[in-house]
């Protein structure tokens, strides 16, 4: 089976789902839905055999074969870890919105849409291996991320979460896309197979920082890392299994899968390293810095998102560290990673769902309101506690062993000799330590404050009580896994890590088992992540205590100095400035559009006239003059001019119609017996007819046309007249292709049986442009009719509006 | 006489366009007219005026006229003959709904946006 169709599947079904929806109203939609991610998750669990041995699957479903774009469908072991999470995490989600949104209130038939839009996109971002359609999912998962958070669309704040998230993740896509187009460029292809095959070549190459740069720019925007995490926390509008779904498990991990998946090709740079590692580091300390700030559960978990994406982020940077030394510690990194990511997918996905649920029950998501849930919610809280403790990274859960994983690795760089690291490699593990108790902090703060403690005096809006069960599945079964995991780490480092870490570095390891891992919880009493891990539980449970005092420091920064205030005012600047410039040639008056029209037809013809030396006159090709001719011009000269200079109505049209006289004899004199005929008799009924409707019509003014318009319309008239002229000399002067006249005249009797060679062309070679013509002629007297029969409905609709 | 009719060719435009940029309705009309008529001599001129006799099969003669802009232009004199007729009932039906015929009055406004 061709299983690059499966990256559809989800779309495909996402055209039943408004039908459903509609016509079996009895059953929550989600029911159907959720079948599609279960049988992705089931069906791509067949290939972690594959992986496990270091292989791969592809499939491939051909596109514009002539500019070497397909959709390939590439799963190693870094695309199967993305693809399970997004099934898996997606079936869950699923599981868990049936009882998140009311299907008798909410628009489901649209949510299921957007979301299984997302699916189809986010499986092509991890699976495709042709930058242009990854390119094309990566926008697909913008544009439906924006839809999921402004569902409910009649909400400001999700209209304007929806709007910054995609102004920044769309910009980051274009960057990408140009750093596609690079790449591109400097392997002469569109597969990322055969950019990692020739990744050697490229260093040096004058587009390579550039490519890198842009590709980066994409991978920050969408993983929300520093100064472009600000869209995360105002994504939190989405409901929250969208929140849970696309805004920490999966689409912010797709940065990260972009920077694992072109770790190969960038990873030879000190550029590479230096922005991966520093951006990443600085995003894990803004945003555990910030975390503890705020008072909106969702919003502590975005930025405690943004800061473990940041985490990740500077592990994956510390991988790419192994290119450049054989020294063991440095191959720890990219193990950590992956680690961590699976973990983070965990426990974050429950932590999301818990803060959904408590907002459910009690009807407030502000920890300052909330407290002492955990005698009245003691399933939610053991699962909001497993996630939270995995988090500040303790045992007996799964963040544990990935958070002394990233130290240990943090503590390597100190020991990497190349690119300044060892003056500057020191402060990496101080920042990861400090970062690592605002971890701590936050994450007691989101668990204890909401559930510990006595209730607050102010009643919740609504009256607390434990979720149904059936909302409770989905975050039980991801804490669980959070506690397994700390269990059997090496399985799924057996699984799904080691096949992931081989993909990121193909040219280090040849199959999955020579990635030398082996993570333990317990490293002796000489390991200093162990003293490190100690001491920031002491200085962050003392700081959790003591919260009350400093959280009021946080107050000195002031707003309008943040980013969020630079995006605002960046935005209110774009928009007003772009109003501006807009209304400016925008006058809204038809003339004005006609004179940029006939400027530019006049400018660009005669401009592209004597660039390519078009014009050239043959005088030898013309014609004698004729006397008939010349006092016939003379007559139609002085028609228009009468036409231009009439003060009244009636002499403009009696000008008009001399001048259509004239060009009948013209017609006369030039052989076309036939189109005189036809002009003279059009023309008197045309004369009628503007006699009829003038009738009708005001008498001639110019309604204040000044000197100086009448000048500016001079002169463009006067360009485009001699622009004609000059085309009509030049086009009469060279004919570049024989003229398929000589054809008419040659088989006009032998052919079509007929003398007058003009009729026969319009009634037998032509004859469908007559068709149409009549056509033309019967939808004009249809309109014509339809005008005058038209009653002035608009008025009378204005007139009831105001009774 | 191509030279002639080149330049008879461009005041009719430059006429055409200078009536369709000004501010009243009617002469915007006219200017549509003019417009036609332009374009018409403007295909027969690019062709070539040449020919002796009208491009009808006749014993003995062989030095015909064009008739491929001859039929060109026979089917653009309908198709303008209606869009005139057209433009005419819009513009008394224009006048009949807004009194006016000022091209400055008739522009859309910011409510629609």
């Amino acid at each position: 089976m061709n299983f690059v169709l499966l990256i559809f599947l989800p779309i495909v079904a996402a055209l039943v789902v408004p039908l459903l929806f509609r016509k079996l109203k009895a059953i929550h939609t989600g029911w159907f839905v959720l079948l599609v991610p279960i049988v992705l998750f089931i069906y791509y669990i067949g290939f972690i055999k594959t992986t496990m041995d270091g292989g791969h699957a592809i499939a491939e479903l051909q596109w514009i074969p002539s500019l070497g774009i397909s959709f390939v469908s590439y799963i190693d072991g870094l695309s199967l870890l993305f693809t399970l999470l997004i099934t898996g995490i997606g079936s869950l989600v699923v599981l868990y919105s049936i009882f998140y949104l009311d299907k008798n209130r909410e628009k489901l038939n649209n949510f299921y849409v957007y979301l299984l839009i997302f699916m189809s996109a986010m499986l092509g971002v991890v699976q495709s291996d042709n930058v242009i359609s990854l390119y094309l999912f990566w926008e697909l998962t913008s544009i439906s991320s924006f839809l999921l958070i402004g569902y409910w669309n009649t909400r400001d704040r999700s209209r304007f979460g929806a709007l910054k998230s995609m102004m920044i993740t769309v910009f980051g896509g274009l960057m990408l896309l140009g750093g596609f187009i690079l790449l591109g460029i400097m392997g002469d292809t569109f597969s990322i197979r055969e950019l990692i095959a020739n990744a050697s070549t490229f260093v040096g190459h004058e587009f390579f920082t550039l490519a890198l740069v842009l590709v980066l720019l994409g991978a920050f925007t969408k993983s929300a890392q520093f100064p472009f995490h600000i869209w995360l926390p105002d994504a939190m509008e989405a409901p929250t299994p969208v929140s849970a779904y696309l805004h920490s498990a999966t689409m912010v991990k797709a940065g990260l899968y972009l920077v694992a998946r072109f770790t190969p090709i960038f990873a030879v740079s000190e550029v590479w390293i230096w922005l991966v590692t520093g951006i990443g580091l600085l995003t894990l300390f803004c945003g555990s810095l910030f975390a503890v700030k705020q008072t909106d559960l969702k919003a502590i978990l975005a930025f405690s998102t943004v800061s473990q994406l940041g985490l990740i982020m500077s592990l994956l940077g510390a991988g790419a560290l192994a290119y450049h030394s054989d020294d063991a510690i440095f191959k720890f990194a990219t193990f950590a990673a992956i680690f961590h990511l699976i973990n983070h997918a965990t426990f974050k996905g429950s932590l999301f769902m818990i803060a959904g649920i408590v907002d459910h029950e009690t009807g407030t998501r502000d920890i300052r309101k909330l407290g002492g849930l955990m005698s009245i919610m003691p399933v939610s809280f053991t699962v909001a506690f497993i996630g939270s403790m995995s988090m500040a990274g303790l045992p007996p859960f799964s963040g544990f062993l990935s958070k002394e994983m990233f130290l240990q690795s943090m503590l390597a760089i100190r020991h990497f000799e190349l690119f300044n690291f060892a003056t500057w490699g020191i402060l990496f593990p101080v920042i990861a330590w400090i970062a690592s108790v605002f971890t701590f902090v936050y994450s007691f703060y989101f668990v204890f404050k909401t559930f510990a403690g006595r209730q607050k005096s102010e009643p919740l809006p609504n009256k607390p009580h434990e979720a149904p069960s059936g909302m409770l599945v989905s975050p039980v079964i991801l804490a669980s896994l959070v506690v397994v995991i700390f269990f059997i780490p090496n399985i799924i480092g057996k699984w799904f890590v080691k096949p992931a870490v081989m993909a990121i570095q193909p040219g280090l390891y040849s199959h999955p088992s020579d990635v030398k891992v082996d993570v333990a919880a317990w490293h002796g009493f000489a390991a200093p992540e162990l003293w490190m891990t100690v001491s920031l539980v002491g200085v962050g449970f003392i700081l959790f205590l003591t919260m009350a005092r400093w959280q009021k420091l946080y107050d000195i920064h002031p707003e309008y100095m943040s980013l969020n205030a630079l995006y605002d005012s960046a935005m209110l600047f774009s928009e007003g400035g772009m109003n501006r410039i807009s209304r400016f040639y925008m006058t809204g008056l038809i003339r004005t559009y006609l004179i940029y029209m006939f400027a530019f037809i006049a400018a660009i013809t005669a401009a592209t006239l004597f660039i390519k030396e078009a014009f050239v006159v043959d005088m030898e090709s013309f014609t004698p003059i004729n006397l008939y001719g010349i006092l016939n011009a003379i007559v139609l000269v002085i028609a228009v001019s009468m036409v231009l200079l009439a003060k009244t109505r009636l002499s403009a049209i009696i000008a008009l119609g001399g001048v259509g006289y004239s060009v009948a004899l013209f017609f006369v004199i030039f052989k076309a017996p036939d189109l005189a005929l036809t002009q003279l008799v059009i023309e008197t009924i045309s004369v009628a007819l503007f006699l009829l409707a003038f009738k009708h019509l005001p008498s001639l003014s110019n309604h204040g046309l000044t000197k100086r318009n009448k000048l500016g319309n001079l002169i463009i008239a006067a360009g485009v007249g001699i622009t004609v002229t000059l085309v009509a000399l030049s086009a009469h002067s060279q004919k570049l292709i024989p003229s398929i006249s000589q054809y008419y005249k040659d088989t006009v009797a032998t052919e079509a049986g007929g003398g007058n060679i003009v009729n026969v062309i319009l009634v037998d070679y032509r004859g469908f442009d007559t068709l149409f013509e009549i056509a033309v002629l019967s939808i004009a007297g249809i309109a014509v009719l339809a005008m005058i029969r038209l009653k002035l409905s608009r008025k009378e609709e204005s007139t009831d509006e105001n009774k | 006489m191509e030279f002639l009719m080149a330049i008879v060719v461009g005041i009719l435009f430059m006429a055409a366009v200078y009536l369709i940029l000004s501010r009243s309705l009617l002469k915007v009309i006219l200017g549509t007219g003019l417009l036609s008529h332009g374009a018409h001599l403007l295909i027969l001129t690019m062709g070539g005026l040449g020919g002796a006799a009208p491009p009808v099969l006749t014993e003995g003669v062989t030095d015909f006229a064009d008739p491929l802009p001859q039929a060109l232009i026979l089917t653009a004199i309908v198709i303008s003959f209606g869009v005139t007729a057209f433009i005419l009932v819009l513009a008394y039906r224009t006048y009949a709904e807004h009194q006016t015929d000022n091209m400055n009055l008739m522009k859309g406004n910011d409510e629609h946006d």
